[in-house]
């Protein structure tokens, strides 16, 4: 076995094990490259079925190949697909975009706060009705407990101290210093009532290897990370008006992979085109601690 | 060709010098980002304070806070050979917690130690985790030397004294090096200081280690846990997916296999995977499906093995090395959850042989319970068989964590497997039957007042089959002919009976089952015919309940398939059969243990 095929056996043997013994799981997809390997690595799990939710948070200032993409697979792979948003702040103008307040708030808003009220159940949720190819408002309203999320150790520091299966209380507080042991593929899948749970199977892999796994599987990924003929291409996903394409004219697969072992981006961070984790400093530290992922 | 990956843990007494250690290689190794060592250099100077190498890892540990890619536990180097991923336990004892999450997977471990203060407290206790985690390859790093004149006698006596400690627990390190981390003495390359060390250098060291035992685990028996059984229809998917990763061995297609510890056995029709070409083969470290040739009732939690292949132990009792993490202590009495492969079980301390002190490799005798940062060898009984290895043998399926209040408390590994005797509850029967205090009114006296026999009837099946208007029926038919029959809901309990007493999920099931088990007890004592249902029991739930019942006996009804393998269950009833059928077929199981017409 190579190191990719330990790397997939890890995933897939956490996801089974989420699946196992958590009832009211979703997986938050972002329609990026990493969550949609999250996704292949569910249908490995599950022999081409994917028996859990997917969630995807909408902030309706997504790219709209983004979304025409997770329809496509949505339909293509029968997926349970649901989405959310704030409807509130998008009414209301309070975005970035409008000019109303700064881009943290804005990410807290649309993102941090759309999510936390999508998973309680407390805002609506559209699901995707396989015989129209639509969204409906979803009947279900049950709280999801447990979210698997597609971060990796290696994308930021606080990334780095998470375990692959983290608990979180209900103010959604993580004790970094206090986190439940990991061994022997032994996790933590006790809970007292009331404990809400993130799931990490993606935590040891690398953006390389995602790149390396995308390639080998032959994994279809969002038009956005190739560049279409204007000399840039997204390294990461997000909201349009607060990501910056880097310079690139990879068009391939092969060609990303060439540029991350050897070419400019072997020493640049991920996410150094993504504006809001330089605001204020340490931004998705506190983003993430208010429950962003 | 892609390099090897080797994953090194480093471990050592707090100021033992594991940062100066880990900052040198990454340094030498010339692993760092451009300038950074210059910077930190630099900035001592501005602040006067000499440079020491720790600062460097501290450095880039305040940037990983924005977001470039240095890892604080985890640092990479590359020599020309391989990938090292070096994880950075905490020497402090309260991190007991991080350091074995962060030791338990890696490949190899250093473990420094300081020349001038030698082998102190942690320094034992790591390598008692090191053994017992199951890292065999180790590489002794005495470091400091510089502060001891590079003295040839200190660097041998530090060793010969840690070499004997290890030498208990069977631990034979690859090798000593005596290394100065801040003077980059033998780090990566040979120090002029100590001429009279003749071995490899740090770098050499690591890059000469033989990689991981990937073959070692593919020549071992075939060991399956089944982690979950799935049967997705999505698509006319028809297929029954007993799926989980291969732990060791191999398995091809045909192939007979056993399910440990229910002891059913079937073959192998087809491995399933999801986007690769067809396998006939499955092998260790693979997270894979399997359907069978014959259809299979099994729970997750079973041990899939080869029958061809030795099998492991069956059995409640073994002997085990644990540590304790747990904020409570480890007390005999007490039920916690073991999580053995992916079977969960209810487990109790039986008994605690010795606990070690970790100062001094000594045992601690008659010590009563096992507290937290504790080390040592205890015997525990499960509630119900479990199929393991010993550890020695195949440590996959050799180890263990332990739960308690919802969190690991503890690891070990089992030893030994300890059989054939009273188990814990066959005990506790025991005493209660001793200690019974009877009434005046005997068994035979209610028998021909009531005209029968008292009896406990369970009536199980999955959930969803209509056990409870069955049990209902039956005991009101039951009373209309003049019998005392009792129908109990346990739901009746959970507000009742067990109000007083904290749900705990972990142990609720065993509980559950324990409790019944005395209440049918006291009910047939009392010359009841005494009904309850209970859904998807296993053998060894009907075999706990047999003996908590007794002297009494219990009559065991199945509603639906029959999947007891081991229990004799004393009727079979049909899904489609009604209350009325079931009720006649249960009252000519009665007669025909001439329970009821006895007396008449």
């Amino acid at each position: 076995m190579d190191h990719l095929d330990k790397l997939e056996a890890q995933s897939v043997y956490i996801l089974r094990e989420a699946y196992r013994e958590f009832k009211n799981i979703v997986m938050l997809w972002s329609i990026g490259k990493d969550s949609t390997v999250l996704l292949w690595l569910a249908r490995k799990a599950f022999f081409g079925h994917v028996p859990i939710p997917l969630l995807h948070i909408d902030t309706h200032y997504k790219v709209p190949e983004m979304i025409q993409y997770r329809d496509r697979f949505a339909r293509e792979w029968k997926l349970n697909m649901i989405y959310g948003e704030n409807t509130e702040a998008l009414r209301q103008k309070q975005t970035f975009p409008d000019g109303n307040v700064d881009r943290l708030t804005c990410c807290r808003n649309l993102k941090t706060e759309a999510l936390k009220h999508t998973l309680s159940g407390e805002w609506p949720r559209y699901r995707m009705n396989h015989d129209t190819g639509e969204y409906d408002l979803d009947s279900n309203t049950e709280a999801y407990t447990g979210v698997i999320v597609g971060v990796r150790a290696d994308e930021e520091g606080s990334r780095s101290k998470e375990r692959y299966f983290s608990p979180r209380d209900q103010d959604n507080d993580w004790e970094v210093g206090d986190q439940p042991p990991e061994l022997w593929n032994q996790y933590k899948t006790n809970f007292a009532p009331g404990t809400h749970l993130r799931i990490h199977p993606l935590l040891d892999w690398t953006e390389l290897n995602i790149w390396e796994y995308i390639k080998r599987e032959n994994i279809p990924v969002c038009s956005l990370y190739f560049d279409q003929g204007c000399g840039s291409r997204n390294r990461s996903l997000g909201c349009a008006p607060c990501t910056t394409p880097v310079e690139s004219t990879s068009t391939t697969v092969d060609e990303i992979i060439d540029e991350l072992k050897t070419g400019k981006f072997a020493n640049i961070a991920e996410r150094s085109g993504r504006a809001q984790d330089k605001e204020d400093g340490g931004g998705l530290e506190t983003l993430r601690r208010e429950g962003y992922m | 060709m892609e390099k090897e990956r080797l994953k090194i843990v480093i471990v050592g007494h707090v100021d033992h010098g594991k940062s100066t250690v880990i900052g040198r290689l990454l340094a030498d190794t010339g692993s760092l980002p451009e300038g950074k060592l210059e910077a930190v250099k630099a900035n001592c100077a501005r602040n006067a304070k000499p440079f020491e190498y720790a600062f460097l890892l501290d450095a880039l540990k305040d940037e990983q806070a924005q977001g470039i890619t240095i890892d604080s536990a985890r640092c990479f180097f590359e020599s020309a050979k391989r990938h090292y991923i070096v994880i950075d336990a905490p020497g402090h004892i309260e991190f007991l917690k991080n350091m074995v999450t962060g030791a338990a997977n890696a490949e190899t471990a250093m473990i420094v130690i300081d020349a001038k203060e030698g082998v102190q407290e942690n320094t034992r206790r790591h390598g008692y985790l090191l053994s017992m985690l199951g890292i065999r390859k180790v590489v002794v790093l005495v470091n400091k030397m510089d502060l001891v004149d590079f003295d040839q006698a200190t660097f041998e006596r530090t060793a010969k004294e840690y070499n004997e400690f290890l030498a208990q627990l069977n631990l034979t390190p690859v090798s000593f090096i005596p290394i100065s981390a801040f003077e980059g003495d033998n780090i990566a390359s040979k120090s002029p200081n100590l001429p009279w060390y003749k071995g490899l250098t740090v770098m050499e060291q690591l890059d000469a280690l033989p990689k991981s035992t990937e073959e070692a685990n593919l020549a071992l028996p075939f060991r399956f846990p089944l982690q979950d059984i799935y049967k997705f229809t999505e698509g006319k998917d028809d297929r029954r997916t007993f799926a989980g990763t291969v732990e060791t061995g191999s398995i091809s297609i045909g192939e007979e296999v056993i399910f440990l510890p229910s002891e059913k056995r079937s073959r192998i029709r087809s491995i399933e995977t999801f986007n690769t070409a067809k396998q006939t083969t499955a092998q260790a470290g693979q997270a894979i499906g399997f359907t069978l040739e014959t259809q299979l009732y099994l729970q997750p939690g079973e041990l899939m093995v080869k029958a061809e292949d030795e099998l492991p132990n069956i059995g409640q009792r073994f002997r085990s090395n644990i540590f304790w993490m747990g904020k409570a202590p480890l007390i005999k009495g007490k039920s916690y959850l073991l999580k053995i492969g992916t079977k969960r079980v209810t487990v109790k301390l039986v008994k605690i042989l010795n606990i070690l002190d970790a100062s001094e490799l000594s045992s601690i005798e008659n010590k009563e319970q096992v507290d937290r940062h504790d080390v040592g060898e205890c015997i525990f009984e499960t509630n119900k068989p479990i199929a393991f290895d010993l550890s020695a043998e195949i440590e996959f399926t050799g180890r263990f964590v332990i739960v308690d209040d919802y969190e690991i408390a503890g690891g070990g590994i089992i030893l030994e497997a300890i059989a054939s005797q009273e188990s814990l509850l066959a005990g506790q029967v025991k005493e209660r039957e001793e200690a019974w205090e009877t009434g005046l009114v005997t068994a035979n006296d209610r028998g021909i007042r009531f005209q029968h026999q008292s009896k406990f009837i369970l009536i199980t099946g999955e959930h969803g089959v209509n056990k409870r208007e069955i049990a209902k029926n039956l005991e009101k038919q039951l009373f209309n002919k003049n019998y005392n029959a009792y129908y109990l809901s346990l739901s009746n309990l959970n507000l009742g009976l067990d109000r007083s007493i904290p749900r705990h999920v972990v142990e609720e099931r065993a509980e559950q089952i324990r409790k019944v088990g005395e209440l049918a007890r006291i009910m047939t004592d009392a010359g009841q015919i005494f009904i309850t249902t209970l859904a998807e029991a296993d053998d060894y739930d009907l075999e706990r309940l047999k003996l908590l019942n007794e002297p009494h006996e219990i009559l065991v009804v199945n509603v639906g398939e029959n999947r007891f393998s081991k229990y004799p269950v004393d009727l079979c009833l049909g899904l489609e059969e009604s209350p009325e059928q079931a009720f006649e077929k249960i009252i000519d199981l009665l007669n025909s243990h001439s329970i009821l017409e006895y007396y008449i």
